[in-house]
């Protein structure tokens, strides 16, 4: 059994929090060792990682750090130059297949055919099923069923790609880039549904290059970067392991005095200053002095995109 | 397996149904170009039309030949010829060598003219030509050309109807979502297969039975042979669509190869006119393309009443191409772009 100490954020406290976890949880998928050779470019550079059971593993990095090819190496839609995928203690095969969900990134779907339609063809594909009544209320897409795939909204079409995903009973769905185009209202909505998912036993594998949705999602993370896994851990574990810290942001523009006489560490991206300081007081009265007004100053807990800038020198946005 | 054929077969079947435009151009196509040519060819041929065996090796010059307004064609295949007399083709057929002889078909009412111009001319060196008589029912242009016509829109239907949506399919990334399920690529292959069978019938039926209807179309032999036509012929045009798709990512580049396909079929597999008079590396060319083999089988049942003995080389040959294609579309497939 290990245990976690987990700082834990409640109004204005803050407590230590006990978190226990079993070593002898099952581990449902296994990466080893994978590498993707593509002709011209490495996508993916000797991956190994494990998702246990019933969590969501979230799998973050920017474009084109080899997410989406490690993942579709793991769905099995894409052979991997070498390496192996173990499903439950076994290579993973038509087992795997038939008890896995998946939602890529960009699917289309056919043309001319409804909602329901749509579920009922996908469920029979596989031998699992799930109730088909419960996907449709759990995906609200109650109001949708007779309606053609092409006039779905973007939204609307994010719920049913995920409620097809879910027509075998999955014990692992792994949900690639699920929410981006979406409308904030729209994400947060589906992330109540992932949240729910999970919370009914489902192993959850989430791509994502949004850092909230990780943070709020995620009971594990990986991050990538050029095809390599450069941190991986719990995101409260990470995260105190990397800062004792806060920040400060402020626009650089409030800015009037010399900053260099700051005694912290400072940064600049997209014209905010960052300020990282363990003494919130000592160091507002440092800027006091630089500054012409803190009216338009922010405090916040370094957070996954921090983390991610620290270790690789970019954002993730980019 | 069946489950998740049908499962794909339905979907397939659902969302062409309800593209209105496609499923109306597959039926207002052929019945559209089946009543137009039956106008335009309303009218007999204007002009007396006789065929002439031995012609270049006759000792005599007959007088019969300098007749004004008839057209004079060589011919080599006695008994081709004599069939076409039969069918009022050729108005009459001559043979000019040792035989001296000509046949005739009694129906035929430009026959009866030409005969009469022929007794004249032959008279006047001696009267000796002998007359054999055939018997048949005239073959108008649309009974030649309706085997033609269903057999381009089963061409174009099997081909783009299933070789362009396999790659609209694997562009979109629909058939990456089917790859990820339990379905395997000859479940998906089988489930097209039988969703364009189903509706090719439907469709040629439809023109078919209406033309029957309203044309009275020519059927001499067996409903049954047709039926085994347009299904073996249908299996092969659906096969090498899936051949065509089975790797290209693109629309453009599908839709380029399979004009490319379908364009020299039109041209010489017999649609519209006959390559009888073409010389013999373009019929050899023709030989290689289904749509040639569906069409020779189908006129030689509809025209002459061919039975199974007689289109069994055609048969074949379909059935051959068939196990081809669909093997070198199932080694060569593809899910997804790479």
């Amino acid at each position: 059994m290990r245990v976690y100490a987990e700082l834990a954020q409640e109004g204005n406290l803050t407590h230590l929090a006990l978190v226990t976890t079993t070593d002898t949880m099952q581990i449902a998928l296994e990466a080893k060792n994978l590498v993707k050779q593509y002709p011209e470019v490495l996508a993916v550079d000797d991956v190994s990682f494990a998702v246990q059971e019933g969590i969501c593993f979230g799998l973050l990095g920017p474009n084109g750090a080899g997410k989406t090819t490690t993942v579709e190496i793991m769905e099995g839609v894409t052979p991997a130059t070498r390496g192996e995928i173990w499903y439950y203690g076994t290579p993973a095969g038509k087992r795997f297949r038939e008890e896995a969900g998946i939602q890529f990134q960009n699917t289309a779907l056919q043309d001319y055919i409804t909602v329901q339609e749509t579920l009922q063809m996908f469920q029979s594909l596989y031998d699992r099923r799930a109730d088909l009544n419960h996907i449709i209320e759990q995906c609200s897409l109650g109001a949708l069923l007779d309606r053609d795939n092409r006039k779905l909204s973007g939204g609307q079409r994010q719920r049913l790609l995920l409620g097809v995903a879910l027509v075998n009973r999955p014990r692992l769905v792994f949900l690639d880039e699920p929410t981006t185009g979406l409308d904030p209202q729209a994400r947060r909505n589906f992330w109540d549904l992932v949240k729910n998912i999970r919370d009914e036993g489902t192993t959850v594998i989430l791509t994502t290059h949004y850092m909230e949705e990780a943070e709020i999602l995620c009971d594990e993370i990986a991050i990538m970067e050029a095809g390599k896994i450069i941190i991986q851990g719990r995101p409260n574990d990470l995260l105190h392991q990397h800062y004792k810290n806060v920040i400060i942001e402020l626009p650089i523009a409030e800015f009037s005095g010399d900053l260099s006489s700051l005694e912290h560490r400072v940064l600049e991206t997209q014209g905010v200053i960052e300020i990282e300081t363990n003494n919130v007081n000592d160091t507002l009265r440092e800027l006091a002095s630089l500054t012409s007004g803190l009216n338009r100053m922010k405090i916040r807990q370094p957070n996954l995109e921090d983390l991610f800038l620290d270790l690789t020198g970019h954002s993730l946005r980019t | 397996m069946l489950k998740r054929i049908y499962a794909i077969f339905r979907a397939r079947n659902l969302e062409f149904v309800r593209d209105r435009g496609s499923m109306s151009w597959n039926l207002i196509l052929p019945v559209a170009l089946m009543f137009g040519l039956s106008f335009i060819f309303s009218n007999e041929r204007a002009e007396y039309t006789v065929g002439v065996l031995n012609a270049d090796t006759s000792a005599v010059e007959h007088p019969f030949l300098d007749t004004r307004y008839i057209e004079f064609v060589a011919i080599d295949d006695r008994d081709d010829a004599v069939r076409k007399v039969a069918r009022h083709q050729l108005d009459l057929l001559i043979d000019l060598g040792a035989q001296n002889q000509y046949w005739i078909n009694p129906d035929s009412p430009k026959g009866y003219f030409v005969e009469f111009a022929l007794l004249q001319s032959d008279e006047g060196i001696g009267g000796t030509i002998s007359r054999s008589q055939i018997e048949g029912d005239a073959v108008r242009y649309v009974d030649w050309v309706l085997p033609g016509i269903l057999g381009m829109n089963m061409m174009f239907s099997s081909l783009f109807g299933v070789g362009y949506v396999v790659v609209r399919y694997r562009k979109n990334g629909f058939l990456k979502r089917l790859r990820a399920t339990p379905l395997r690529a000859f479940e998906f292959v089988a489930a097209q297969v039988a969703s364009r069978l189903v509706l090719i019938f439907t469709f040629t039926t439809f023109v078919f039975v209406g033309t029957k209807y309203f044309l009275d179309t020519r059927v001499d032999g067996s409903y049954g042979l047709l039926l085994i036509i347009l299904l073996l012929g249908a299996i092969t045009l659906v096969s090498l669509g899936l051949l065509i798709s089975a790797r290209v990512t693109s629309e453009e580049l599908a839709g380029g190869l399979l004009n490319l396909v379908t364009w020299p079929m039109m041209m010489l597999s017999g649609v519209w006119f006959s390559l009888e008079a073409a010389s013999d590396w373009v019929r050899q060319l023709a030989a290689i393309f289904p749509l040639t083999h569906i069409l020779n089988s189908a006129r030689a049942v509809m025209l002459d009443g061919a039975g199974l003995i007689d289109i069994l080389p055609e048969l074949t040959t379909l059935a051959a191409m068939s196990v081809v294609f669909l093997t070198l579309g199932a080694v060569t497939f593809r899910w997804h772009p790479r």
